[in-house]
């Protein structure tokens, strides 16, 4: 068979494998609903969405221009904090205590690292320019401490057990997100000046780094988003459950149609929120097709392909790595700020790189990267499986150790088949890069 | 007396963890720097390959200590470790057999060999998670201390205690056998030869006749070693947690990267150079900068320059710095 048919074969079998895909995964979403409850699979379904937004970043990132971030979680991150900052109400007395002192800081900090980048692309290099530089940056960082400490302790010591932050602008949660965006946008922004022009794997370990710092801050500076003492009760979107249920027009209308109001309340609710994200997931689609499909998206695959031949004909490589690298962080930290509405609270201490980072990486090369429709398939897919797994891997252990007599190792055994998710990831990742290289759908 | 004291408060919270965190980076570094360098890949599943091998240590020991085998002063692990190494060996060879070998014979870009090693990083870290569970494991036994605070103030009269604890002891000494045996194998024997061409130039090392699967056999059996004595050393030290081994991952690249990818020399003094600017960089220096100051110029702050949570900004600030000054490395590297 020559290549050029099968090529046209691969062509012609692609919309129906995709549609065929999507009805497998589609009909485990229904099976989870009819067998467990639908209140399950809603809220597998609204997590999956967000997924898929991530999964499409990291698509951006590295299927349009073959960038190798690892620094999926800290964007995630800094789209929750965005929430926070944005939604949550200002603390009272918060802004009075330190907030002039926190801002000017901030400013100085910046100023310092703004002066000490343009001594070092102004002057010449030499000793002059090294003392001078380090100058800069070592008193700026002895005047920054001193700005900034005392606001801090100011602020953090305002009514701490409660807030203890500077809180929100108390504005709609739905601005959060473009906000969020915004957010990692311009730290991609940031970390791409000083990290795109390394070699991929210093990329990797770069970004690796970079995330567990953006990680580190968000729970260390409290007077931000209360660190690990958490921010919860964001505000939300859409109505509470217990305001449905108190609501009569809603109560008839679930009795009319022989429905239990709490289950409904839940049901609906949910459901809002899935239409939400479907809007934010279908106009990113959209857009991203567009790109990929414009000359813009050629020249990205081109770089991709051959960034000798591509700089050749005159494309700057580092400039258009770095607007694909702000424009997928762009997306993750969008999704990021969705993920914290959904939940209704920040906290950092429950972000890890294998969940937020590796993870996301898995539904990309499992769904096709490259290919935009792949990352939200993988998104989907590999969504479901990292749920059900736990609850399938106990059910897989109880079944085989009923013959075991009870003792330490069945019990040690059942314990831990709460970890078989992780093993499951590796292998369907590790299947999938040998036997399916460009994942479930190809690009074309 | 106030600048020996000053000395000793330095040498006991600066010095001297300083100096084991930097022989359990170092290892580590040597191990990713020498994966990096023959089988041309970076190895993501590197932290979680010291922790399953840290693993199986713990599990060896505690079956010598259920055997009432005990190593004296010194910790069981020791015992254990040859033990372990050899099981980590065998689980590495049988990954690259399973996996890494397909790749090597069609010839995969550098990232999909790591993309493949987030595969074997994710199946290591739950297997490590499934034998032994997520809590914080300490398997150190023997003396504690090779000389404890309270000795050396009685023996000096200084106010300032200095300890050492055994397992800070033990990391340097066994860190020291295993870079002079490394150094050893790879300068003096035919094999280390070989493996030192094979990472120099490949075709030339294959046209003279040197055979490819032996020399990556090796490798990944050195760093099964390496991985294994860091792993082990840094669970004595600082106890066993799957989760602090993942993230080791960055400091130990750090270091690798510091030094310069592919260089053992580098590894080693990158893994220095990182531990040392996290614990000085996050270390209250108050106490010091009190003995030497005269009283009325007593600091009142921590004079802390970062809070310990920010090591990782440490690392990678040292990291960029570096890239940006010198590409390559302290030590010349290579790149692919």
């Amino acid at each position: 068979m020559s290549g050029a048919q099968m090529t046209s074969q691969a062509a012609a079998a692609g919309p129906a494998r995709g549609l065929l895909l999507a009805a497998f995964v589609a009909a485990l979403f229904i099976a989870t609903g009819m067998f467990q409850s639908w209140t399950l699979a809603l809220l597998i379904v609204n997590m999956a969405l967000i997924s898929s937004i991530m999964a499409l970043g990291v698509n951006i990132q590295w299927g349009y221009a073959g960038l190798f971030s690892v620094g999926t979680m800290g964007f995630v991150a800094l789209g929750g904090l965005s929430v926070v900052l944005v939604s949550s109400a200002p603390a009272p007395g918060g802004w009075s205590a330190g907030g002039t002192g926190i801002v000017l800081g901030l400013a100085m900090g910046a100023a310092t690292i703004a002066a000490a980048v343009m001594a070092a692309s102004k002057m010449a290099p030499g000793r002059r320019r090294t003392v001078i530089v380090a100058a800069i940056l070592i008193i700026g960082f002895f005047l920054f401490r001193a700005v900034f400490d005392p606001a801090v302790q100011a602020v953090e010591a305002n009514n701490p057990a409660t807030h203890g932050n500077l809180g929100g602008l108390g504005l709609p949660v739905l601005l959060a997100w473009p906000v969020g965006g915004l957010l990692a946008a311009a730290a991609a922004w940031a970390i791409g000046k000083a990290a795109l022009g390394l070699r991929s794997d210093y990329l990797a370990i770069a970004t690796l780094g970079i995330a567990e710092i953006i990680l580190a801050v968000l729970k260390n500076e409290d007077w931000m988003a209360r660190g690990v003492k958490n921010v919860i009760s964001l505000p939300r979107p859409v109505p509470y459950e217990v305001d449905l249920q108190r609501t009569q027009g809603f109560v008839d209308w679930a009795l009319s149609w022989g429905f239990d109001p709490v289950t409904a309340s839940s049901i609906v609710v949910r459901l809002m929120y899935t239409g939400l994200f479907a809007v934010v997931l279908l106009a990113l689609i959209a857009l991203s097709q567009a790109a990929l499909h414009s000359p813009w998206g050629r020249m990205m695959r081109a770089i991709r392909d051959n960034e000798v031949s591509a700089e050749a004909m005159g494309k700057d490589v580092t400039r258009r790595h770095l607007q694909v690298f702000i424009l997928g962080s762009a997306v993750i930290g969008i999704a990021g700020a969705m993920m914290t509405t959904l939940d209704g609270q920040l906290t950092p201490g429950s972000y890890s790189p294998l969940r937020f980072t590796f993870l996301v990486w898995v539904m990309v090369i499992v769904g096709g990267s490259g290919n935009n429709w792949g990352s939200v398939l993988g998104g989907f897919l590999i969504w479901w499986l990292w749920v059900m797994v736990e609850p399938i891997g106990n059910w897989l252990m109880v079944v085989i150790t009923s013959g075991m007599a009870d003792g330490w190792l069945k019990g040690h055994l059942i314990n831990s088949a709460a970890h078989m998710r992780l093993l499951t990831m590796g292998v369907i990742l590790l299947l999938v890069l040998r036997f399916a290289p460009k994942g479930l759908l190809p690009e074309r | 007396m106030d600048i020996l004291n000053a000395l000793v408060a330095f040498l006991n919270f600066v010095f001297i963890p300083g100096v084991a965190y930097g022989a359990q980076l170092a290892l580590g570094a040597l191990g990713a720097t020498l994966i990096y360098s023959i089988l041309r890949f970076s190895n993501f599943a590197h932290g979680d390959t010291m922790a399953i091998g840290t693993v199986f240590v713990i599990l060896l020991t505690w079956g010598m200590q259920g055997m009432g085998i005990s190593f004296g002063p010194l910790p069981t692990a020791l015992l254990a470790l040859p033990f372990g190494i050899v099981l980590t060996a065998i689980l590495l060879l049988a990954t690259d057999r399973v996996v890494y070998r397909y790749y090597r014979r069609v010839k995969a870009a550098p990232v999909i060999l790591v993309m493949a090693s987030l595969g074997v990083m994710f199946i290591l870290n739950g297997v490590t998670r499934f034998i032994i569970g997520t809590s914080d494991i300490s398997f150190t036994d023997g003396e504690r201390f090779i000389m404890t605070a309270g000795d050396f103030r009685e023996s000096t009269g200084l106010a300032e205690g200095l300890a050492i604890r055994t397992t800070q002891g033990v990391t340097l000494v066994v860190a020291i056998i295993a870079v002079g045996l490394l150094f050893w194998f790879l300068q003096k024997t035919r094999t280390g030869k070989s493996m030192r061409a094979f990472s120099d130039n490949e075709d030339l090392a294959l046209l003279s006749g040197i055979n490819p699967d032996r020399v990556v056999a090796v490798t990944w059996i050195v760093a099964a070693a390496l991985a294994t004595t860091a792993g082990t050393l840094y669970g004595l030290d600082k106890g066993f947690s799957p989760f602090t081994y993942f993230q080791l991952l960055l400091p130990i690249f750090a270091a690798a990267i510091v030094g310069g990818l592919g260089s053992p020399i580098g590894a080693i003094a990158g893994g220095f150079v990182i531990a040392f600017s996290e614990v000085m960089v996050t270390y209250a220096w108050k106490k010091v900068v009190t003995y030497l100051l005269p009283d009325s110029m007593a600091p009142s702050g921590l004079i802390q320059l970062m809070s310990t949570d920010y090591k990782f900004a440490v690392s990678f600030l040292i990291l960029i710095i570096v890239l940006l000054v010198m590409p390559t490395g302290l030590f010349k590297g290579k790149s692919i």
